[in-house]
């Protein structure tokens, strides 16, 4: 195990976490869930749960931004707050 | 309130951070999963039900019953979607559009108009079409077989590798959802309707609970896929390793049709008129 790659993806674990909540368009805000969940995947596969990793990555990366990107386009991309 | 939040987040997150160092570290041989849980899983797996992936044997066969209700929540997931949206959301657009081939002309139909259904010369289009690029037409079309291919590895080499029912039902749904996005959701509904994803996504459920059922039918506990032996040609430990498959495949068959169901109802906004 690399501690500077652990490090580093935990720090994007953390910068995608707080600019999801943060960005106020919420496509972008999808797109960082997305980005989030791929390095969430990463430090899974990292500690050596594959199985969860590859249901992050299938879950949480591939088919949960789709459907955050399908209801944005069916209702806004501001917030109100 | 957002202050209020905030406060409410530092607290508990400086509480959790306080307490993980109690926690005993990452793989630790001391702790006491490993020395109480873990032994048992490791040495008795591959002998009870030969299966070498120790997860998916612990996910489907020794925790059978929380699988079952695991897939019946993403079941219920789709039907709360259906719910939510198709119930109110089922009325007839205000206009409808129609594309002229060999012209490129569009036509927009008001509603109680005449519509050209049957006419080759005509395609319905979306209201916010825009025309089609091949390289992202022909991409989609070359992916999407090898896609679905590797959803099905995935499901049926659960047993040796990473993976299984879940895993493969997503990627098979995600496989389904890419054509809906390529092509546009009519020519995906025509394929895969959401009436048949509502029923496959019901019906894997059931296989899973009649593979349980059939265990008791034969003899043995609810899941217990031991007794399916009674079947010719299976011994107690390879009739594990076939129900753990026959689990599977209903996952996957349930994951797959709910994901693209969800898909539907979410990008039509309930009507399954105009996609993405």
């Amino acid at each position: 195990m690399i501690w500077q790659l652990d490090l580093i993806i935990l720090l994007m674990v953390v910068v995608c976490g707080v600019a999801a909540i943060s960005i106020r368009d919420l496509l972008g805000a999808a797109i960082m869930f997305g980005a989030y969940s791929f390095m969430m995947c990463l430090l899974w596969s990292i500690m050596g749960a594959v199985d969860v990793s590859f249901t992050e990555a299938s879950v949480g990366a591939g088919v949960s931004t789709v459907f955050f990107v399908a209801a944005v386009f069916r209702t806004t991309r501001r917030t109100s707050d | 309130m957002k202050r209020l939040g905030l406060v409410a987040v530092i607290i508990f997150g400086a509480l959790l951070f306080s307490v993980s160092f109690e926690l005993p570290d990452l793989g630790d041989a001391q702790s006491p999963a490993s020395t109480h849980v873990s032994p048992y899983y490791i040495e008795h797996t591959l002998e009870d039900t030969s299966v070498p992936n120790i997860v998916t044997a612990i996910l489907a066969d020794y925790r059978g019953y929380d699988t079952l209700f695991e897939t019946a929540v993403i079941f219920s997931a789709g039907l709360a979607c259906f719910f939510l949206l198709r119930i109110t959301g089922r009325k007839a657009p205000k206009a409808r559009f129609y594309r002229h081939l060999p012209t490129g002309l569009t036509l927009r139909i008001e509603k109680g108009g005449r519509l050209p259904e049957e006419s080759r010369e005509f395609e319905r289009i979306d209201s916010v079409w825009v025309p089609s690029d091949v390289i992202i037409n022909m991409t989609c079309r070359l992916v999407v077989p090898f896609i679905q291919l590797f959803a099905l590895y995935v499901i049926a080499h659960g047993h040796h590798s990473p993976g299984g029912g879940f895993q493969g039902g997503v990627i098979f749904g995600a496989a389904l959802i890419l054509f809906a996005i390529s092509n546009n959701l009519r020519s995906s509904t025509r394929r895969l309707s959401e009436r048949s994803s509502a029923l496959l996504g019901s019906g894997g459920v059931l296989i899973y609970l009649g593979t349980g059922l059939l265990c008791i039918l034969l003899g043995a506990g609810f899941l217990n896929y031991s007794g399916l032996s009674v079947l010719p040609g299976l011994d107690p430990v390879s009739a594990r390793s076939h129900g753990i498959l026959i689990v599977e495949i209903g996952v996957g068959i349930a994951v797959t049709a709910v994901m693209v169901w969800i898909y539907y109802n979410l990008a039509s906004a309930g009507t399954q008129e105009e996609g993405l």
